[in-house]
């Protein structure tokens, strides 16, 4: 058990299930355990229909039906000592108010979807100011005007009154950024914040969420499906498969000497990283629906190390320690061995 | 295998596209300059890339050779049996006939394919369009083209959304080399996958290219997948090509700033290694570029002359073309007075 004051998020056996109306049980996330150390980054990496955004927004309770957290706990440990489970919260309490947007708050991925249209920057920024700290409307603005520089938009007072539409993508994913630590929250949760951005921004974009998160010693939850992001910004990775966890280490670990034949297969399959040889190579086959999760190991049919008898029978591997503080869900961990 | 004659040969050409002001009478006020003077030579069998960012027209560049969209101004030398036709020029009704020389393939998957048609009437379509095949002829052919992409000739009768993401892509390709084209106009065509399957689909392009002889125009923000499938790569800044050279050479060593700087930004999967990128600024709107280079505003190099003058793109060393002022130096010819007439430095 690790100490209490080291992680900021305990997120123990969380199951968030989806319930389909022909009776259809849809394991999105299905036993997820990770923490997330105080000050550090944690990224969730995997590919689409992998359960990482269902885990993020599992984290804020921000569920929706037909999706259900059906088990498991959610820890939320605040600087000054209280533990609060997210999970036990009831939906219209004032204790979830003050953990969405003040001590956990987020950044999406479309800073256009993320914004209200029809408000101006500077009054959504105040309002999440207003909702979470006790200060008045003329001391908001200033915070408003104070972060909106912090995160590089030039001439903040005189953007304030300005609208979305008025910025380009890239000023507007600041802008979102701005509004989600400008309460300091303990915990940001980043949904795939650049993918929507070009490469020249998204290396802006990365750069400000590494120093405002070094500045303000936010822990973040990074989600993301690029590796390359991943080995930029991470401390620590978590590798997803099918609404499990099936590599956990630090991103040296998990990006030079990775064990799990998934993260093995992913890591190869990024163009450049094998730059001479004439072809890629690629995992076989595509991510299986959440409705033909395949017995076994749900990865078996793809992966390139499977044993008949071994791999396909039983349900799926539990994640084990093979390492000081590296695990994986693998029943032949002991032989495979990174590169 | 490359002959020497270029299958495609792009000449200064330009889309422009009008802006009209408010009011009454809707006066024009401009012009967007999507495609500003672009110029480049593709040989048979090559994969060219076109790369920039959002909004630097390299998407327009693609379509305009296709005459999806009517150029401006310019010419498109096209080889198709042996002779060349200007596409940018002829009819439309003699364009017909080249169509299926020419195809291109989309990058979302799921837009690009009508769900109400079955998998087999969508690959089969352009057949039937130019009615080059029908009944069981067209159904072979069809079912012949899914096995050759990885799909199975079964699918024929299934809809799109009974697909993945990948599987539409493959079938997207297969309706794009149905009609055995020579020129591939591939738009993203991986964006939007993921990276497992993504590997596969640029695996699958590259078998394609070496059976069906293709040559590509690759457009892609990405710049890793670029440098694994193309021999050269074009860079677009602003509607125009700011650096054209061969793949190993452009990623080796940058010659223009704004390569440089595009380079730098692309993360590294090695966590040891760290982004080191300094670009600061957006792109420049197209519809109100600055005077002079359009990059000048966002370049750490810029001089007084990056804001008076264009630089063309000049051929710096054989196969490699850059446009930039900095590089005019070493040999600049009677040339301006401000770095020819000695120790006065550059006035601002």
């Amino acid at each position: 058990m690790p100490d209490i004051a080291e992680n900021v998020l305990e997120v123990r056996n969380l199951k968030t299930y989806f319930y389909t109306h022909d009776g259809f049980e849809l394991p999105a996330v299905d036993g997820v355990t990770f923490s997330v150390k105080r000050g550090k980054i944690l990224a969730v990496v995997g590919e689409s229909g992998c359960g990482k955004s269902v885990t993020a927004y599992s984290v804020l309770r921000l569920i929706q039906k037909p999706g259900q957290i059906v088990d498991g706990e959610i820890l939320l440990h605040t600087s000054d000592g209280q533990t609060i489970d997210i999970v036990s919260l009831s939906e219209r309490s004032d204790e979830l108010f003050h953990v969405r947007g003040g001590l956990v708050s987020m950044i999406f991925q479309e800073p256009m979807t993320a914004l209200s249209p029809v408000h101006s920057i500077g009054n959504q920024i105040t309002e999440a100011i207003l909702l979470h700290q006790d200060v008045t409307k003329a001391q908001a603005r200033q915070i408003t005007v104070d972060i909106l520089t912090k995160v590089g938009i030039p001439g903040a007072s005189e953007r304030t009154g300005q609208y979305p539409h008025e910025f380009s993508g890239g000023m507007r994913q600041r802008v979102v950024i701005a509004m989600a630590l400008v309460c300091k929250p303990q915990l940001l949760i980043a949904d795939e914040p650049t993918t929507a951005l070009d490469v020249t921004l998204q290396a802006q974009v990365l750069k400000l969420i590494k120093d405002l998160q070094a500045d303000l010693g936010t822990s973040v939850l990074f989600i993301t499906h690029d590796l390359a992001v991943v080995a930029q910004m991470a401390d620590e990775v978590a590798v997803m498969y099918l609404g499990r966890i099936v590599e956990q280490s630090d991103v040296r670990t998990v990006m030079k000497n990775p064990r799990h034949p998934y993260t093995i297969g992913l890591l190869k399959s990024l163009p450049g990283v094998s730059t001479e040889a004439e072809r890629l190579p690629s995992i076989e086959g595509t991510v299986p629906s959440l409705t033909e999760i395949p017995p076994g190991c749900p990865f078996h049919p793809r992966c390139p190390y499977a044993v008949s008898g071994t791999c396909d029978v039983g349900g799926p591997p539990e994640l084990q320690r093979v390492a000081e503080s590296h695990s994986i869900a693998c029943v032949r961990a002991e032989e495979i061995n990174g590169k | 295998m490359i002959a020497a004659e270029p299958l495609l040969s792009v000449r200064n050409l330009r889309k422009f596209f009008p802006v009209f002001g408010k009011g009454f009478f809707q006066r024009r006020v401009g012009y967007v300059k999507a495609v500003d003077d672009i110029s480049f030579d593709l040989m048979p069998g090559e994969t060219l890339g076109l790369v920039g960012e959002s909004g630097c027209g390299k998407t327009t560049t693609g379509r305009t050779i296709l005459r999806a969209l009517d150029p401006t101004d310019g010419e498109v030398f096209f080889r198709s049996n042996g002779e060349t036709v200007d596409l940018a020029e002829i009819p439309n009704r003699q364009l017909k006939p080249l169509r299926p020389k020419m195809q291109m393939i989309f990058q979302d998957p799921f837009s690009s394919l009508n769900p109400r048609m079955t998998i087999g009437r969508i690959v089969g379509e352009p057949l039937v369009i130019h009615g080059m095949a029908k009944g069981s002829e067209l159904t072979d052919r069809v079912a012949e083209m899914l096995v050759k992409v990885g799909l199975k000739p079964e699918h024929a009768i299934r809809y799109p959304h009974a697909f993945s993401g990948g599987q539409r892509q493959r079938a997207g390709i297969a309706r794009s080399l149905i009609m055995h084209p020579s020129l591939i106009v591939a738009d993203e065509a991986v964006s939007a996958l993921d990276v497992s399957v993504q590997a596969q689909i640029i695996n699958l392009l590259e078998d394609l290219q070496s059976e069906f002889q293709l040559t590509y125009i690759f457009i892609a923000h990405d710049l890793s997948v670029v440098k694994h499938i193309c021999d050269r790569v074009a860079v677009m800044y602003a509607g125009k090509i700011v650096e054209l050279a061969k793949t190993e050479t452009l990623f080796a060593d940058p010659k223009h700033p704004y390569t440089q700087a595009l380079l730098s930004a692309v993360p590294d999967p090695d966590p040891d290694v760290k982004m080191n990128f300094a670009l600061t600024g957006e792109v420049a709107d197209p519809a109100n570029l600055p005077p002079g280079c359009s990059f000048n505003p966002r370049c750490q190099y810029a001089q007084s002359r990056c804001t008076q003058s264009i630089p063309p793109l000049r051929e710096i060393e054989p196969g490699r073309w850059v446009s930039c002022h900095l590089l005019d130096e070493p040999e600049s010819p009677p040339s301006r007075e401000d770095d020819a007439s000695g120790p006065k430095p550059d006035n601002d």
